[in-house]
């Protein structure tokens, strides 16, 4: 049995908030890829990782990764910083001014050895597209460049985890959208697990596969993404993700002539537009809840494709007269549609519906690559 | 010894011999105190101890004491029967009342509550955040005060060894009353001017040994503001 990635149960308080964490993450896909820490600004989220990092020190408790224990107050265990392995990327990135790009990359590759280093500085320049940058200053640097090399710097300095927060927080859409593949790279790229601090959830979909949820302090939620999302429960905190559902699919079927590609999931199979992946491939696929319909009889000579029975598992209506309704299609599916129409068609719990998704609207960008389906285990 | 005159830019060998002295005095006793003064300077902007206003005090007081007041401490403490004096001319035969180094230990104290006052001010802008994100790459504490802290405050470093040096080759009083006024060991250039005025017809070369002086000083601050200009466009490149 391999030790859990990481093994927490501290107390921190300072000022007037207190961080009560206990958390165990571990299973394959925290280890081999991206585990979001969710959570509204003020949660706790940069508090916690900041305890893992050692910049900050719990009242009590006990940290571990792996099977290395960083803190513990019971055995007077408190690793410094520079002993823990953890790659910290900080929010602003903290490059070092006096040195030039190489310098800060080379900065903990210097201390902190070659031996066993998992990834050269070829291959981090390379990963990061960074060669460009080599000889230029942090200050000469536009925001996504500085994340970049940000990022190489903690990954040369062969961490045994990488800590990311909010690596995009500070940017705008441009850049975002520029450092994303960056991102998904890092993960594809075998080796470093990554724990990736992040109150948009936008980011986590497409990034990672395991999320833990912050809410004041505390975890509320350790496990699958997709999961997590589904959970009515956590609606309130998980927010109304673009009031949208995100479902785990495979590739199995291009429709060439039409531009499309066929994903199976477990409601049936869905029509997406084409992604030039091979079969087999597992995808995340996200549905606004505008993107889909409901009718109470089953639609002919309709212009959507991808049409799926269920049953309304829940239904809200807000302010501003709209209705969405939960659909179990086998997956859980949002759809939104105007009070008067939910009224008409006498929806309600229970109901029997037919939900139409637009094949079109299925958002290319959001066909985050699901690597590993399977879980983390939740305490 | 006035008379025999050397002839670079026409100086007397007298003139040179207090612009070297000067240059010695000043330099010797910044360079001495400058490790120290790089502590202190830490201590006071860093470290949280029980005595940091006592330890701030002192570091401050030559700039408020009298001169003379401090030449006179210097010299019950330096002197051949003073505490320090005495031990240090048993154990090592090193004299250093009435010596040039008494004057480069007198001017190094004159001078360094600026000196700590310069690094101390750089110090307090050093983003202490850099100091966090190093120790994640792996650098102990002493490595990131030399790998980051240092190379961040070379600005101030320069303008306190600067304004150091300057009130070094200026320092009069305490100088005067520790080390006496002894041509060749301990007569810089303002105990020359002095010793020029105090004599009938001196004052033409007075003149010329402060026009020195304000060219000695100008080269100085020009040479410093290059330097931290140099160190200050690395920094931000």
């Amino acid at each position: 049995m391999t030790p859990p990635l990481l093994d927490i149960d501290v107390s921190h308080a300072t000022g007037g908030f207190s961080l009560d964490i206990s958390l165990n993450i571990s299973g394959q896909s925290a280890i081999s890829g991206i585990t979001a820490l969710f959570g509204r600004s003020g949660s706790g989220k940069t508090s916690l990782i900041n305890l893992m990092a050692g910049l900050a020190r719990p009242d009590r408790g006990r940290i571990a990764l792996g099977s290395r224990v960083l803190f513990d107050s019971e055995r007077g265990i408190d690793l410094p910083p520079e002993q823990r392995r953890m790659g910290y990327v900080f929010q602003e990135t903290r490059l070092f001014p006096h040195l030039d790009v190489r310098g800060n990359l080379g900065y903990g590759m210097k201390r902190r050895g070659r031996n066993g280093q998992l990834a050269s500085f070829d291959h981090v320049v390379g990963l990061l597209d960074l060669e460009y940058l080599l000889n230029r200053h942090p200050d000469s640097l536009s925001g996504g460049e500085k994340q970049r090399v940000a990022i190489g710097r903690a990954l040369l300095s062969n961490p045994e985890l990488l800590l990311l927060d909010e690596p995009l927080a500070s940017l705008d859409a441009t850049h975002k959208n520029e450092i994303l593949p960056f991102l998904e790279r890092l993960r594809d790229d075998p080796g470093i697990p990554i724990i990736y601090v992040s109150h948009s959830m936008e980011e986590i979909v497409r990034l990672a596969d395991v999320m833990v949820l912050i809410s004041e302090g505390r975890v509320l939620a350790n496990g699958n993404v997709e999961d997590l999302l589904s959970r009515l429960d956590l609606r309130p905190l998980t927010g109304r993700f673009e009031a949208g559902s995100v479902i785990a699919a495979t590739l199995i079927g291009h429709e060439k002539k039409f531009g499309l590609s066929r994903l199976s999931f477990a409601g049936g199979e869905l029509l997406a537009p084409m992604v030039d992946l091979p079969l087999g491939t597992p995808l995340r696929v996200r549905i606004r809840a505008r993107d889909v319909t409901l009718a109470t009889r089953k639609p002919t000579a309709v212009a959507a494709q991808n049409i799926y029975r269920g049953t309304i598992v829940q239904m809200e209506t807000d302010t501003s007269s709209r209705t969405e309704a939960l659909l179990d299609i086998g997956v859980p599916l949002w759809a939104r549609l105007s009070a008067k129409s939910a009224q008409e068609l006498k929806l309600a719990v229970g109901t029997r519906a037919y939900a139409m998704i637009k094949s079109v609207a299925i958002d290319g960008h959001s066909l985050g690559r699901q690597r590993v389906i399977g879980g983390a285990s939740s305490e | 010894m006035g008379k025999a005159r050397l002839t670079v830019f026409g100086l007397s060998s007298m003139e040179m011999e207090a612009i070297q002295l000067s240059l010695r005095v000043a330099l010797w006793g910044v360079a001495w105190s400058l490790p120290l003064a790089v502590s202190v300077a830490w201590l006071l902007a860093r470290g949280r101890f029980p005595g940091k206003i006592l330890l701030d005090g002192l570091v401050h007081l030559p700039l408020v004491l009298p001169p003379v007041a401090v030449g006179y401490v210097l010299l019950v403490m330096f002197g051949r029967h003073g505490t320090i004096g005495a031990w240090l001319f048993e154990k090592f035969h090193i004299e250093i009342a009435f010596t040039w180094r008494g004057a480069a230990i007198a001017a190094a104290i004159m001078a360094f509550p600026l000196m700590v006052r310069a690094i101390r001010l750089s110090l307090e802008t050093v983003d202490r955040k850099l100091e966090s994100a190093a120790r994640t790459l792996g650098a102990g504490p002493a490595d990131v005060f030399l790998s980051i802290t240092l190379p961040l405050i070379v600005p101030g470093i320069i303008t306190g060894v600067i304004l150091a040096f300057a009130r070094s080759l200026g320092e009069f009083g305490a100088t005067i009353t520790f080390v006496s006024n002894i041509p060749g060991q301990t007569r810089t250039l303002p105990l020359a001017i002095y010793t020029l005025i105090q004599a009938p017809g001196g004052e033409e070369t007075a003149m010329r040994l402060v026009l020195i002086s304000v060219a000695v000083a100008l080269v100085a601050l020009a040479l410093s503001e290059l330097l931290a200009r140099r160190a200050a466009a690395r920094l931000e490149a």
